[in-house]
This record gives C-alpha cells, sequence and structure tokens, in this order.
C-alpha cells in the first residue's frame, strides 16, 4: 500500500521563494549552476570486513555502500548466471525523517532502480559468476546504507554502488570431492564489469529542470525524473518518482541535460578509482 | 521449455509471435460499475491480461494519522492475484509490488483534484486478476476509470501502455514472453488532455533516439485508450437511457 | 432525437467546456487556461448561458445546509451523525435537549440512538474542523415516522426538480410528505404502503435516469401505470 507521504519537511515559505528565485536566474543555493552537480568525493575501499566497499559524498548527502559476496544457488530460468541483489536502508541515523524498520517504498524504490540499471545494462557480468553451471554461483550482496540524507539519494547511491563493485574482489575457493565450495582467506579476483553506470536525478521545479537537487529543492519539486547512463551514452533505466507529471518535451530536455551530467559523475569515478577502472570512459 | 534466446518473436513478415504488428496494441476491453460495494470500479484487459480497479472514498481515513489538513490523502494499493501468474504468487507484498504502488499513486497525485476534500482519503485498489505483461499500465488505465466511475473529481483521464524493444524493433503494448527477452520494456501512463506524462519507466536499455520514439508510440496508443475510456463511460449512460 | 435533447450533451472528466460556463468547484474547474469538467455530466447548451450539471457529486456540507443524518456514534457530551459525507457531522447534547446538559443522569442513547435519522441544520463548517449540526428551528429534530430513501446526493436536484416541478408531480399523484434533504436522502410520509413503494420506485428511477430528457413525464407515466396495476386511487 502506497500513502501520499505525511512526514515531509516543512520548507517554511521564504526559504522556498529563495530556492526559486535564485532557479530563475539560473542559480542555486550552493553556487552552481541548474545542470551542475553538488561537489562529489568518493572513495573506496573503506570497509575492509566487505568484499567491497565505498562511502560517497554528493554535497552534503552521504551513502556507504558494502559488498559482501557468498556462494549460492542461481535462478531456475538463469542457470549460468551468478546474482546480483541490491537493497538500501534508511538507517534512521541519517535523517530525523527517517523510522527504523523495514525498508519503505522509498528505499525499495531506490534499491529497485539501482538493481534494474546495473542488470539491464549488464555492468556486471553475471556469466562471469558462474562458478559450478547450474549448481554453484556468486550471489553478489549490494547494501547501500544512508549515512547523511539531504537530498538526491539515487545518484549517491549509484556512485557508491559503483565503485563498490570495481572494488569488489571474489575469495579464492577450492572445490571439494563432495561439490562443497571451500572459499579461503585471499581475495583477489577482481568482479568482471563491462559497464559504467550512473544515474542521473533531474528535479522538475516550476518550469525549471535540475540537476542533482539538494533536500530543499527535492520538497519543493513537481516530480524528478532519474536516468541511468552507461559510459557509452545509452540509457540504461528511467524513473519518473514524485507526485507530479512532466510533458512530452520536459522528459526529453531531461535525458539531454542528464548526459553532459552523466559525465562529471563519470569523470569522478575515473579520479578516485584511477587505473582500478575497467573500462576506458570516452 | 524452450529456453527464451531460441524463439524467435519477429518473424521475416514483421510480426510479433502472437500475429500482431509492431504498433499494434492486443484486443483491449473496459467496463466500469463492475463490483456493487465500490463507489467506483472497472474492469480493464489487454489481451490476456486482467485487473480489477476499486475506489473508495473521499471518505474518513480509517486511521487519524493519515489526515492530512489541506488535502484528501491517496492510498494506493497494486496486488497480485496468487493464482495471476505461472507459478503462484504469494500474497505478501512483494518489493515490487510496493515500488508498482508507489509510482502508481505518483501517476494520480497530480490529477485527482485532492485540495477540494481536505482530512479525507481515497483509495485506489487494484487486483491483477491474471497477468500477462504490462499489468502496471493495465492498472492505470482501471483506475483512471474506476476514479471517473466513483466521480472523483479529476482534471482529465489517464491511461498506460508498455513500449518494448525485441530484436531491435520498438513494438507496443508487450506481452509476458516479449518482456521476458526483450531488451527493453518503457510503461508510459498519460492524460493526453492536458499533456503530461504521470508515469514513466523505462527498465532496459534504448538509445536517446529510441526513448524519444518508443515514448510517441506510447503517447500515440495513449490517446486511443483515453477515447475508449470516453467511450465506456458515456455508454454506461447511454444503456440506461433507453429503458 | 427531440430539440432538447440536441441541446445537451454527455460529458466525461477532462472535457473542455465552453468558456461561458460558470465555474463550480470542484466540479467545474481551471486547467492550463481551460474551464474543464472534472465529473461526468451534462452539458446543457438549452438556457440563454451553457450550464454543466455533475452527475455526480460528493456531499461537502455547507452552513445553512438541511441535512438528514443517521447518528452513527455516541459520545459523552454529543452525537456522532453520519450525514453521507466524508466529514462526520456533530450534534451537541445541549442543543437537542435544548437545555444544559448533565452526562451523569442524561443517557444519550435515550434521546437519539445507534442507528436513528435526525433532520438538522449545519451551523459551521470549515473543513478543518468536524461540521457541527442544529435542530433548534422548526421542522427540524428526530424522525420517528415515514421512511428514508438514499439516493446519489447529485440527483437531488433532479428529484426537486424546475420549479419544483418534479417533487409537485410526485405530492399531487401520490399525495405523500416528501422532504429530499441536499446531503441524498429522502424523508417520505405516505398514507399506505402501495403508495409509499410507488413513491421509491419512482425516486430511483429519477436516481437512474437522472441525465435523460423529458423525465418527469416519463415518471408519471410510470406512476400511473403502477397506480393501475396495484389499484391504487
Amino acid at each position: 500500500m502506497s500513502l501520499t507521504p505525511f512526514r515531509v519537511p516543512i520548507v517554511p515559505e521564504l526559504r522556498k521563494s529563495t530556492i526559486l528565485s535564485l532557479i530563475a536566474k539560473g542559480l542555486r543555493i550552493e553556487e552552481r549552476d541548474l545542470y551542475t552537480p553538488r561537489l562529489i568525493k568518493i572513495e573506496a575501499g573503506v570497509v575492509e570486513r566487505a568484499e567491497g566497499s565505498a562511502q560517497v559524498q554528493l554535497g552534503k548527502t552521504q551513502v556507504l555502500v558494502g559488498v559482501k559476496v557468498d556462494v549460492g544457488t542461481p535462478f531456475k530460468d538463469t542457470p549460468d548466471e551468478g546474482v546480483i541483489a541490491v537493497n538500501a536502508e534508511f538507517v534512521p541515523i541519517a535523517s530525523p525523517m527517517f523510522e527504523p524498520g523495514p525498508p519503505d517504498e522509498n528505499a525499495i524504490e531506490l534499491a529497485r532502480v539501482i538493481d534494474r540499471s546495473l542488470r539491464e545494462s549488464n555492468a556486471v557480468d553475471r556469466k562471469s559468476l558462474v562458478i559450478i553451471p547450474g549448481q554453484k554461483v556468486w550471489v553478489v550482496h549490494v547494501d547501500i546504507y544512508v549515512l547523511n540524507y539531504d537530498g538526491n539519494l539515487f545518484d549517491a547511491s549509484m556512485l557508491a554502488t559503483m565503485a563498490a563493485l570495481i572494488d569488489t574482489r571474489l575469495p579464492d575457493y577450492e572445490e571439494l570431492e563432495t561439490g562443497e565450495i571451500r572459499l579461503k582467506e585471499e581475495k583477489k579476483t577482481p568482479l568482471q564489469i563491462n559497464k559504467i553506470v550512473t544515474t542521473v536525478n533531474i528535479a522538475k521545479i516550476g518550469d525549471y529542470l535540475i540537476v542533482d537537487p539538494n533536500l530543499d529543492e527535492e520538497t519543493v519539486a513537481d516530480t524528478k525524473l532519474i536516468v541511468a547512463y552507461d559510459h557509452e551514452g545509452n540509457v540504461v533505466g528511467i524513473q519518473k518518482s514524485g507526485a507530479g507529471s512532466m510533458t512530452r518535451e520536459e522528459i526529453l530536455k531531461a535525458i539531454d541535460i542528464g548526459s553532459k551530467a552523466a559525465r562529471v559523475y563519470f569523470k569522478s569515478l575515473e579520479e578516485a578509482l584511477g587505473e582500478r577502472l575497467p573500462v576506458k570512459i570516452g | 521449455m524452450a529456453k527464451a534466446t531460441d524463439v524467435k518473436l519477429i518473424d521475416e513478415f514483421g510480426r510479433r509471435h502472437d500475429g500482431r504488428l509492431p504498433e499494434e496494441m492486443r484486443p483491449v476491453s473496459m467496463r466500469i460499475n463492475v463490483l456493487d460495494n465500490a463507489d467506483g470500479s472497472a474492469l480493464v484487459e489487454f489481451g490476456r491480461t486482467r485487473v480489477l480497479a476499486a475506489v473508495y472514498g473521499p471518505r474518513e481515513p480509517v486511521q487519524r494519522f493519515m489526515i492530512l489538513p489541506d488535502r484528501a490523502l491517496l492510498r494506493v494499493r497494486y496486488h497480485m492475484a496468487p493464482f495471476s501468474t505461472a507459478e503462484r504468487k504469494s500474497p505478501a507484498p512483494s518489493r515490487r509490488e510496493i515500488e508498482l504502488s508507489k509510482v502508481i499513486r505518483e501517476a494520480f497525485e497530480d490529477i485527482i483534484l485532492v485540495k477540494y476534500f481536505p482530512r479525507t482519503a481515497i483509495d485506489i485498489f487494484i487486483e491483477v486478476l491474471q497477468a500477462d505483461g504490462g499489468t502496471r499500465t493495465a492498472a492505470v488505465t482501471a483506475a483512471s476509470l474506476a476514479l471517473a466511475n466513483a466521480g472523483i473529481p479529476m482534471k482529465a483521464l489517464v491511461a498506460g501502455i508498455a513500449v518494448g524493444k525485441i530484436e531491435g524493433v520498438l513494438v507496443l503494448d508487450v506481452d509476458e514472453v516479449e518482456d521476458g527477452v526483450g531488451e527493453a520494456d518503457m510503461p508510459v501512463a498519460a492524460a493526453p488532455d492536458i499533456g503530461k506524462i504521470t508515469l514513466f519507466q523505462l527498465n532496459g536499455v534504448l538509445t536517446k533516439e529510441e526513448v524519444e520514439k518508443g515514448l510517441d508510440m506510447a503517447l500515440e496508443a495513449i490517446k486511443k485508450l483515453v477515447e475508449l475510456e470516453k467511450q465506456t463511460l458515456v455508454e454506461e449512460y447511454v444503456t440506461t437511457e433507453e429503458v | 432525437m427531440s430539440e432538447e435533447a440536441k441541446t445537451r450533451k454527455l460529458v466525461v472528466p477532462g472535457e473542455r467546456l465552453p468558456d461561458e460556463v460558470e465555474l463550480k468547484e470542484p466540479y467545474v474547474v481551471e486547467v492550463e487556461g481551460a474551464r474543464v469538467a472534472t465529473v461526468m455530466g451534462v452539458l446543457d447548451l438549452h438556457g440563454e448561458k451553457p450550464s454543466f450539471i455533475p452527475l455526480q457529486t460528493v456531499y461537502v456540507p455547507k452552513p445553512g445546509d438541511v441535512v438528514i443524518g443517521m447518528i452513527q456514534s455516541i459520545g459523552v457530551m454529543n452525537w456522532q451523525v453520519d450525514i453521507n459525507s466524508p466529514y462526520v457531522a456533530v450534534l451537541n447534547a445541549q442543543d437537542f435537549l435544548g437545555r444544559p446538559y448533565n452526562p451523569l443522569t442524561d443517557d444519550l442513547s435515550q434521546y437519539l440512538n445507534i442507528g436513528d435519522y435526525v433532520k438538522a441544520k449545519v451551523v459551521a463548517f470549515d473543513r478543518s474542523r468536524s461540521p457541527i449540526l442544529t435542530v433548534q428551528d422548526k421542522g427540524l429534530g428526530k424522525i420517528t415516522e415515514g421512511k428514508i430513501v438514499e439516493i446519489q446526493a447529485a440527483k437531488i436536484p433532479r428529484v426537486i426538480g424546475k420549479k419544483r416541478s418534479m417533487i409537485s408531480m410526485l405530492q399531487e399523484e401520490l399525495g405523500c410528505d416528501i422532504f429530499a434533504a441536499v446531503n441524498g436522502r429522502i424523508h417520505i410520509k405516505c398514507a399506505d404502503s402501495e403508495r409509499e413503494s410507488i413513491l421509491v420506485l419512482a425516486i430511483k428511477m429519477i436516481e437512474r435516469e437522472a441525465h435523460t430528457v423529458g423525465l418527469t413525464a416519463r415518471v408519471q407515466e410510470y406512476i400511473q401505470e403502477l397506480k393501475k396495476v396495484k389499484g391504487v386511487e
């Protein structure tokens, strides 16, 4: 069941009019233009226990992603592919609006949008995750942990997920005579990454489209369009998220604007991961 | 069972596995007033996909915390009957159903005139009776009819359809077989009378040009679907006139 | 098709109306600069100015409305009254009794019990709190005889008719007392149960065919036929 949100942050009229009049001038509160994301900081390998991890700051929004892998059985309809499972937790430390408990519809939507963008683009080669075809595969758990919420969890989470997957190292293992797989301490095999994927969150505020909305902007926005791109420029996922509607022209314009912002995100990943980036970004 | 990739889904004449052309919808049927207890209801079919929607309200919210001082609260539940799928679906809400309930609710927040009914709740309950692809867009179509049937004031009628890409070809109204192997599935819902797109998703890979072409295919079909909705609503009154 | 029928047109939600149609929120609103119908209704091009008659409305109380309410629950100091609206009304014990009220000695259910009907006037409502009712006016109070027929609130104007034409016809044909409250409830009092049942059937016919033309004549015909069948003079 989905309900109209009733616990939404209050943006005082004065602050709202400040946001709107700035946008009308092509400016944002963080001294950026309408189509530029906030400052981005990406750090990979921040949790040693995890097979892969990364922490991302996008303005004041902070997201930590940990990747854990284990051995499991493949899905019946895809016996020759491994499994990637994305989960998001809006933990209560991240915002006064977050309550403890199972993921709500926003956390589920976020996880599913990221999961689909990765799956449909085949960003991580799922066929390479097979240990014994039809029987044993790697199950890659991506857990998104929101640490501080200041808007646009989509882009911050996607960046952190991508960095954490690139950081991931599969454990060495041996196949026992019983058919069991015994994992070793050593971890050195990286995931086979085919594509780098990023999302770009474009908010519609009145007649304007803006990239990477902060919390205040997200609160006053009519709606948002989250567009996922791969590093070759394809659109690999879209989600309209939010109560309002958009025109055909706004949607097409958003996809254009987003493809430019996507390059900013790709560049940040390249700067943070350098040589570890498995593909060349053109 | 044949593996999906072995099946050819577009033949040498450009026809799809069920004989349709790329821009052809499945047979669509719409009925309203199908449930007595609901304030409004509709049954919508796209081929074998069959979706029932019921609307209750505006009414006093069931729980106090759901009261919004300046508008009606919308509650939407998209739910699949356990027998609607090839393998029994657990009746407990899945993550997919939770997400779809949200995007369907958001497809109507800007359409229903909620500000005239503060402190009330409007409920849209959707049951997928049989799933053969395109259930969320059929659900939006059924919900639009059920809202109109309930007399809930709305800016315009809404309908939905999905565009898919199979074997490199953009096709309208994908069914389950096509969705299973297709390269992309792009559900769209819109209110063509006011030029608003209220639900938009893409699962899959498309170029920007394909998104544009697919969106236009969907909008063209949605116009036809809304015309069919109008006809369905008017017919309900015309038949009683002939008594 | 009669001349009258040509000037009446069924309209669906979202349909554009001529600019001369008056705003009637929430049923006729302005969307992107155009007059738009938001529910099913009839566009009447007959009169001087085109008008829109909604076929479905939600009853939202207004001060001054006389409604027929049903006691839904009993509180310490008041009754909660279902007025066929999303907004549950309140009738204060002191207002009903017309004297100060003592919760220790007075048992409210003795005066109005759950399921009882009451004819009352809305004194205050601003959508931010529950509507308040009063029975302190002529003809108001508990309904003790007759029957209540419930129809869609939008169809009440049709039961009354232009210049009360429909309701006068019903009264003349059957000799019943009829009070049609704006909230969709009609209180009827007839001499016998035969007339009562004919009236109920006629009201249901009006509800069903409210959007059609020549309805008063057809309802009259229908009543006269039923009277013949049932042997009512």
